[in-house]
């Protein structure tokens, strides 16, 4: 309640540069949530596939740069982005990578952790960032600098309001697209 | 001259021209195998395998310093590139990406022989629905993205399987796309030469390649403050080496140069030097040759111990010229020679003790010394008088003599003090018997502590394999071993699914046998049946079978090439690994499969093995295992040693209060120096035992003259200068070798240079009838 109320304070002082709404604003307003915990569902939808891929499940990450994806369903994995280091755990067996070396999965990975803690400065390094709309309702849209992240990924689309993502769509290179719900769990 | 003179003078003539002619061709090694054990055990053999060969002791650990991490990373690619592209290098890691782009596309390639998971089961429609279903789940997770891509051709997800049971490890820390060190301020590499790890040279060469593109690189990269700290075995090696040598050249130059000085005091006459010196040349060539000949190559410590070799061969010309002055030639060999050849022979059971032993720098030490003082003493009996012609004109030292009488009289005083203190000492180095004993290995080893630590952190940055378990097993060719190496796998899998092992590596992996590639490839079914089938299995699933043509192809194409051999991973990184784990021997094949941490459960890996032919070795247990018996069996060659000199001296004394008064000294100077070692705060090694057994067997030399002087008078004033000075050059050799940073040295140096004093000293005074001058 009270958090409600200090964003709409922070609406109404934004108000006279309502029009002009900008990244370093958003990312500030992100950044106020230094770490948190959300629901996730994840629609896929891939060429190859006749349907859409589901599956759901938990989201935990703090300004430290840490990124943990609990998957429930369809098959239970948690994936952890910790620094540099993706490690992935399904079934008991957990592998390891360093995506220091694979600079473009990470850049592809870190747009998740870069919106979710607005942390500008590590999307800057990989995207151009466009924003449209106001703080209640807006849209930032990421575009690869790169030509090898290009490679992997088009566009991505990410929507929320009032300090919060709501989604974020990705729109691979082939075609291919996933758009990934995500809804706070208020912590206490 | 007589013919018997002359005759004498020409054999040893040319005996020293065709000694000087072995030791031109001689080998001169400083490695470890001066450590190694000449006849190891099973597991022993695998320890000198890797310390010879083995792709750990290739490895070379480098971290560079200086510039910014981006700077950093620059010089760290480019000196990937230049390194990768000398002869030298089998692999240059640093972390980059693109090294593993062809194990990749070999992994990918021949998948169908590599899998695991590849059975007849996994490719029949429910296998097949299973499976694939397994590979869409994996879409759908974050790590998708990486695997999407080979979906349509790799449904049953064979790669994940095979990247599945390739636990990486600990992976080093890594910034700017290439390996840093924990704190980041340094970058890492890692590198495997061509050169083996026993040859030093080849070691040698590529640690100066090394440095020199690394100098190069960084000029071009502009890092001013960059600096290069490498480690690894071969460094060891080459530094150890590199201690010897100087040791060696410095040692021996000193104790030359302080035994020159006392003969030219003695002598007055550099001709009479020279003479005097023959002996001792002639030893020090005689003990390189009958090493050369018996183990075709000279150890450099053998010939570092040359230096306590030269002090103590010298002490029979040294004899031959101060006692023979007066009484000539035919009186000396009739009175002295026989107890100096007693003293030769408790010399000669000393020495001949360390050849029977299994460490063979220990065995080379004792021959070379045998060999040594033995042709000496033979050079000044039967040679030296001839050449020094009647009546050499030395220094009277009469007047030195009676002065060291009065002075041994006035210390026989101090005989039940003495006894009190050695029986003190005694008392405490039995109490103290337990810890007195260094039972590790490194006490033998020339690395410095320093570098042991360095090694230790760059080893951890760079989460270098330390290989400590492994197990081994063997087969009579390549396919005999791959089949047991896959067998043990088998054991191994259980244990790394309980957790007792994190995990193993095995060269089967990237090269089954080609049994199991067959049963694989036999698993496959052809192109008609396997569409029939997904058809089947893919009723319903998200991934419709008309979509997996690719896959359909591949597997077609798999079971076209049924046979991967060791030549198809050529250009990979997992050739290397198969070549560091597969080898062959003389009597077959063997293979090397490497435990990773946690893996110190030997009792349980142990067990999982039982029945089997697998080994499983612990290199570091094996390494002080080795030391253990190295020391054990010392105190045992030390004790016959020890036997042989009382046997020898009983069976030349007959009589036991003589044979009393001989070994009295000795032992009371052993307990003595001993006790003052470790009042130094000296933990003994191996090289301290040694160094007691030659105590007594050096010592004897003078304890046997002050015997003489029991039966046969009073020991005339000559008799005892010539052993003052005789004793002096001993100790100065002897104790030449304290100065030595070689461990091996070192011990023997200060144990037999102070034991050599006392036991003149101790000798004189509790010869059982006062010497009066």
């Amino acid at each position: 309640m009270r958090r409600s109320f200090c964003c709409l304070l922070l609406a109404l002082l934004a108000m006279p540069a309502f029009a002009a709404f900008d990244v370093g604003e958003l990312m500030g307003e992100l950044a106020r949530h230094r770490g948190g915990r959300a629901k996730f569902v994840e629609k896929k939808t891939i060429a190859l596939l006749d349907q859409p891929l589901m599956s759901s499940g938990e989201m935990t990450y703090s300004a430290s740069g840490r990124l943990e994806r609990r998957t429930l369903t369809p098959k239970p994995e948690t994936m952890v982005l910790d620094g540099e280091v993706l490690s992935i755990e399904r079934d008991r067996k957990k592998l390891t990578v360093d995506l220091a070396s694979q600079p473009e999965a990470l850049a592809f990975i870190d747009s998740i952790r870069g919106t979710l803690t607005g942390n500008r400065a590590a999307l800057e390094r990989n995207y151009l960032l466009h924003l449209a709309g106001s703080s209640d309702k807006w849209t930032l849209t990421l575009l690869p600098s790169e030509p090898k992240i290009a490679a992997l990924v088009q566009r991505i689309t990410v929507s929320g309001g009032r300090g919060r993502v709501r989604t974020i769509e990705y729109l691979q290179a082939d075609g291919d697209r996933s758009l990934l719900t995500i809804e706070p769990i208020e912590s206490r | 001259m007589t013919g018997v003179a002359r005759r004498s003078v020409v054999i040893w003539l040319l005996a020293t021209l065709a000694g000087v002619a072995i030791v031109w061709n001689s080998r001169f090694v400083a490695d470890m195998s001066f450590f190694l054990p000449a006849r190891p055990g099973a597991a022993q053999q695998v320890l000198v395998d890797q310390i010879r060969t083995g792709a750990v002791s290739r490895l070379l650990m480098l971290a560079i310093a200086g510039g910014d991490a981006r700077q950093r990373a620059g010089l760290s690619r480019d000196l990937r590139r230049r390194l990768a592209a000398g002869p030298g290098f089998v692999a240059v890691q640093n972390g980059e990406a693109g090294s593993s782009d062809s194990d990749r596309d070999f992994l990918i390639r021949h998948r169908y022989l590599l899998s695991p998971a590849v059975s007849p089961e996994r490719f029949t429609v429910d296998g097949l629905r299973a499976a694939i279903a397994n590979s869409i789940d994996l879409v759908a997770s974050p790590a998708g993205l990486m695997l999407k891509p080979l979906l349509a051709r790799d449904p049953t997800g064979e790669l994940v399987e095979l990247l599945g049971s390739l636990d990486g490890g600990v992976q080093p820390a890594s910034r700017e796309g290439v390996w840093v060190s924990r704190d980041g301020e340094r970058v890492m590499l890692l590198v495997q030469t061509r050169a083996l790890g026993s040859d030093t040279d080849g070691q040698e060469a590529a640690i100066a390649d090394i440095r020199r593109e690394f100098a190069a690189a960084a000029a071009v990269a502009g890092i001013a403050d960059a600096t290069l700290q490498l480690s690894g075995p071969g460094v060891f090696a080459v530094n150890s080496r590199e201690t010897i040598r100087s040791d060696v050249t410095r040692l021996s130059l000193i104790s030359t140069v302080a035994i020159i000085a006392v003969l030219l005091f003695v002598y007055r006459s550099p001709r009479l030097l020279l003479l005097g010196l023959l002996p001792v040349a002639s030893g020090a060539l005689a003990g390189v040759v009958a090493v050369s000949l018996a183990y075709g190559m000279v150890f450099g410590i053998t010939v570092g111990f040359g230096s306590a070799l030269i002090g103590e061969a010298v002490d029979y010309s040294i004899y031959y010229f101060v006692q023979s002055g007066r009484i000539g030639v035919a009186a000396w060999r009739e009175r002295f020679w026989p107890t100096i050849r007693l003293g030769v022979l408790t010399s000669v059971c000393g020495f001949g003790a360390l050849v029977f032993s299994g460490f063979p720098g220990l065995a080379q030490l004792g021959l070379y010394s045998l060999s040594g003082v033995l042709t000496a003493a033979l050079v000044t009996r039967f040679v030296l008088p001839h050449l020094a012609g009647s009546r050499p004109p030395a220094r009277d030292l009469a007047g030195l003599g009676r002065a060291a009488a009065c002075a041994f009289a006035a210390l026989r005083a101090g005989r039940w003090p003495v006894l009190l203190l050695a029986a003190l000492a005694a008392a405490h180095l039995f109490a103290h018997r337990d810890e007195m004993w260094n039972s590790s290995i490194s006490a033998l080893s020339s690395v410095s502590a320093a570098d042991t630590a360095a090694d230790q952190a760059l080893r951890a940055d760079i989460a270098a394999p330390d290989s400590r378990y492994m197990v081994v097993v063997a087969g009579a060719d390549r396919e005999a071993a791959l089949v047991a190496a896959e067998r043990a796998g088998e054991s191994l899998d259980r244990l790394v699914a309980g957790g007792v092992i994190g995990g193993y590596d095995s060269p089967a992996r990237f090269l089954p046998s080609l049994a199991t590639q067959r049963a694989r490839c036999a698993s496959l079914p052809g192109a008609d049946e396997l569409h029939a089938r997904l058809q089947a299995a893919q009723a319903g699933s998200p991934l419709a079978a008309g979509k997996l043509s690719a896959f359909i192809d591949d597997v077609a194409g798999a079971r076209e090439r049924c046979a991967l051999t060791r030549e198809a991973l050529a250009g990979t990184s997992l050739a290397l690994a198969v070549d560091a784990l597969l080898l062959q021997r003389a009597d077959g094949w063997s293979v090397l499969l490497p435990l990773h941490p946690p893996a110190g459960n030997a009792h349980a890996v142990r067990a999982a093995l039982a029945g089997s032919v697998a080994l499983f070795v612990d290199m570091k247990g094996e390494l002080d295992q080795l030391y253990n018996d190295y020391l054990h069996e010392a105190m045992l060659l030390s004790l016959a040693g020890f036997a042989a000199i009382v046997a020898l001296l009983a069976v030349a004394l007959r009589s036991a209060r003589r044979l009393a008064g001989v070994l009295l000294p000795l032992l009371l100077a052993v307990v003595l120096v001993i006790a003052g070692l470790g009042a130094c705060g000296q933990q003994l090694q191996l090289l301290h035992l040694i160094g007691m057994l030659l105590i007594v067997a050096v010592g004897s030399n003078y304890a046997l003259f002050f015997d003489r002087a029991t039966v046969g008078g009073a020991i005339e004033p000559e008799t005892l200068a010539s052993m003052l000075v005789a004793n002096l050059t001993t100790a100065i050799g002897f104790g030449t070798l304290a100065l030595s940073q070689v461990p091996v040295l070192h011990a023997v140096g200060v144990t037999v240079g102070p034991g050599a004093l006392l036991a003149l000293v101790l000798a004189a005074i509790f010869v059982p009838r006062p010497a009066v001058p």
